[in-house]
């Protein structure tokens, strides 16, 4: 069975003295199917608020699944999921983001004929607020509302190092900087809780080593909340303060990496340890 | 210079001008398929529609009297009114944009992720439906469209041009109309990427024309961007329809300009706004030239019916993705 991590209560204070606040977000008995298929079966788990909390498991084990939940793309049939403390109704994927909750995808899922500057301003959309009709006729404070946005995402394209790149179209670029500008497009909606589908997949050492160091500073710099999908085990014990180990829909670990690491069922599950 | 290189000049102007009103239909199209992938085939009745409209309001015409007559017995035509052009565009205008939310209500919205085909298929119907309801509506006899733009040939240019040629050549002969439109499609096409690379909402139109996902992830509502995008196509329509309505009367064949519109896009690429822009041009400079060199003196003219389809054949055959679409390339 699952083993409950002693800290999840009301928050902690990590070995690198970061503070670890209330739960941003709580996953309570969700259960999603497709069909006669069952992606998720009874999962709970909570993400704290500062915490970088990683979901992690085999191929197929419903990861995925759990970011698409989240992120309003899948509604689960049973189970409720607690946001700042309320109770969340199904809401569609738009107006997800308009509470705060941005995301990357596994596969790069950036307007690719579009500059890096661009793409990144589509991120400061759900802070932009004058209407249409003054937009058309760039009147008021439309003009003044996209210059205050590009200062902020002028910003992020410094700390992503990605200045460059600012004017070419993301299409063009590499694998690697499409991922960083894909994060930069979910930082810039300032987040309360940031979702990675494996930010380093498909990456090299060296690219992974980069990321893993965005997200770091993002998390240390702007105190935001991440939960993340990896499959690189490495990494995620590397950079995560709690584990959530998924595999064939059901949760078989919570806990610390270290904690994680020695849970037999999480070893079992990943050694491939025949599922009777 | 002969006063035949002069006239061959003046077909070419007068190409560049018919290829602008191509232009402006073929916009149409690229803006809903861009951000939808959807081929609409109602684009020209859109043209059409708000063309009819836009005589309604202007003769004050009362909208289904044919309809009112025959089940109230009554004779009622007009109510006694003619707006000023200017207003009746305006009025046309909203006609547009609430046939845009209609259209996402009633139509889009329960064929959400179905295949392209479907979609297509939908836009038909939607065209013979809207075909007949702008019949009922305002009646099927050709009408007369003017608002205020002058027409026929443009004298000054006639005059001071007329040296050019020699004692053979009497000056350029340039519709007047053509030349408006000329301007008002220009600074339509500049309005609408101004709009669109430096606004929220045009970010958000190519953030959805790129990827759906992503741009759901990011807090854009597809369903109001959809309706933004027929409003748009709503709005060029209405220019085309007040274009080719002023140069041949308002009546159903207009709904035909839309076809010429196909070899535009297979010029100029679905996805390609600048590309709809040049291939109208390409087109309409084409098969007037190909007419004054080739079509009249040697094969008996009326080339232009089938020109514009001959170059997008060929065109597909070496060139599928068209000028400036995006080059399609399939992993394996």
């Amino acid at each position: 069975m699952s083993m409950q991590s002693a800290q999840s209560a009301q928050g902690y204070v990590t070995a690198d003295g970061r503070k670890i606040g209330g739960p941003v977000m709580e996953m309570e008995n969700i259960t999603l199917r497709f069909g006669g298929v069952t992606a998720i079966q009874d999962i709970s788990f909570d993400i704290l608020e500062g915490e970088i909390r990683a979901i992690i498991g085999p191929n197929g084990a419903g990861k995925s699944s759990m970011l698409n939940v989240i992120n309003g793309f899948y509604h689960p049939q049973e189970g409720r999921i607690l946001y700042h403390g309320e109770e969340r109704k199904p809401l569609k994927p738009y107006q997800i983001a308009y509470q705060g909750i941005a995301r990357t995808f596994q596969n790069i899922a950036l307007f690719k004929g579009m500059t890096t500057l661009d793409n990144i301003m589509t991120g400061r959309l759900t802070h932009m607020k004058t209407n249409l009709l003054s937009q058309a006729l760039w009147w008021g404070r439309a003009e003044k509302e996209e210059v205050e946005n590009r200062e902020i995402v002028e910003k992020i394209i410094d700390f992503l190092e990605i200045q460059t790149i600012r004017k070419t179209p993301v299409g063009r670029l590499p694998y690697g900087l499409q991922k960083r500008v894909e994060l930069g497009r979910a930082l810039a909606a300032e987040p309360s809780l940031l979702l990675l589908d494996e930010p380093m997949a498909g990456m090299n050492v060296e690219e992974k080593e980069d990321m893993s160091r965005f997200i770091l500073d993002v998390n240390d710099e702007f105190g935001t909340t991440i939960a993340l999908i990896e499959h690189d085990m490495g990494v995620v014990m590397d950079i995560a303060d709690r584990v959530v180990v998924m595999d064939y829909g059901k949760k078989i670990g919570d806990g610390t990496p270290a904690e994680v690491r020695s849970n037999q069922a999480v070893i079992d599950a990943y050694l491939g340890v025949s599922h009777d | 210079m002969p006063a035949e290189f002069y006239y061959g000049v003046e077909v070419f102007l007068n190409g560049l001008m018919a290829g602008v009103m191509y232009s402006l239909v073929a916009l149409g199209f690229v803006l809903i398929f861009k951000a939808s992938g959807i081929f609409n085939y109602a684009q020209g009745i859109m043209a059409l529609f708000a063309a009819l409209t836009l005589v309604g309001f202007q003769e004050g015409q009362i909208p289904f009297s044919h309809l009112i007559n025959a089940i109230f017995g009554t004779e009622v035509h007009h109510f006694g009114w003619h707006m000023p052009a200017f207003f009746a565009i305006l009025a046309a205008l909203v006609i547009m944009i609430i046939f845009a939310w209609l259209v996402e209500k009633l139509i889009l919205q329960h064929l959400v992720n179905q295949e392209p085909i479907i979609l297509f298929m939908a836009t038909i119907g939607l065209a013979y439906f809207m075909e007949g309801f702008g019949d009922l509506m305002w009646g099927s006899n050709v009408k007369k469209l003017d608002i205020g733009i002058p027409q026929g040939g443009n004298f000054w240019i006639e005059e001071s041009t007329a040296f050019l040629g020699g004692p053979d050549f009497y000056g350029f002969y340039l519709d007047t109309l053509d030349i408006y439109a000329t301007f008002i499609a220009a600074a339509l096409v500049i309005a609408l990427v101004i709009f669109s690379q430096y606004t929220k909402t045009g970010r958000a139109l190519r953030a959805v024309a790129d990827d759906h996902q992503a741009a759901l992830s990011v807090g854009i509502s597809l369903r109001a961007i959809w309706v933004i995008v027929w409003a748009i196509a709503g709005f060029v329509a209405l220019v085309a329809g007040i274009m080719w309505g002023a140069k041949s009367g308002v009546q159903f064949s207009l709904s035909l300009i839309a076809l010429k519109a196909l070899p535009v896009l297979m010029l100029g690429g679905f996805t390609s706004i600048p590309g709809a822009i040049i291939g109208g041009l390409i087109i309409g400079v084409g098969e007037k030239m190909f007419e004054f060199l080739i079509g009249a003196p040697l094969l008996g003219g009326a080339t232009e019916n089938w020109f514009a389809y001959m170059v997008a054949l060929v065109f597909l055959v070496f060139r599928p993705q068209g000028l400036f679409g995006e080059k399609i390339i399939e992993r394996v």
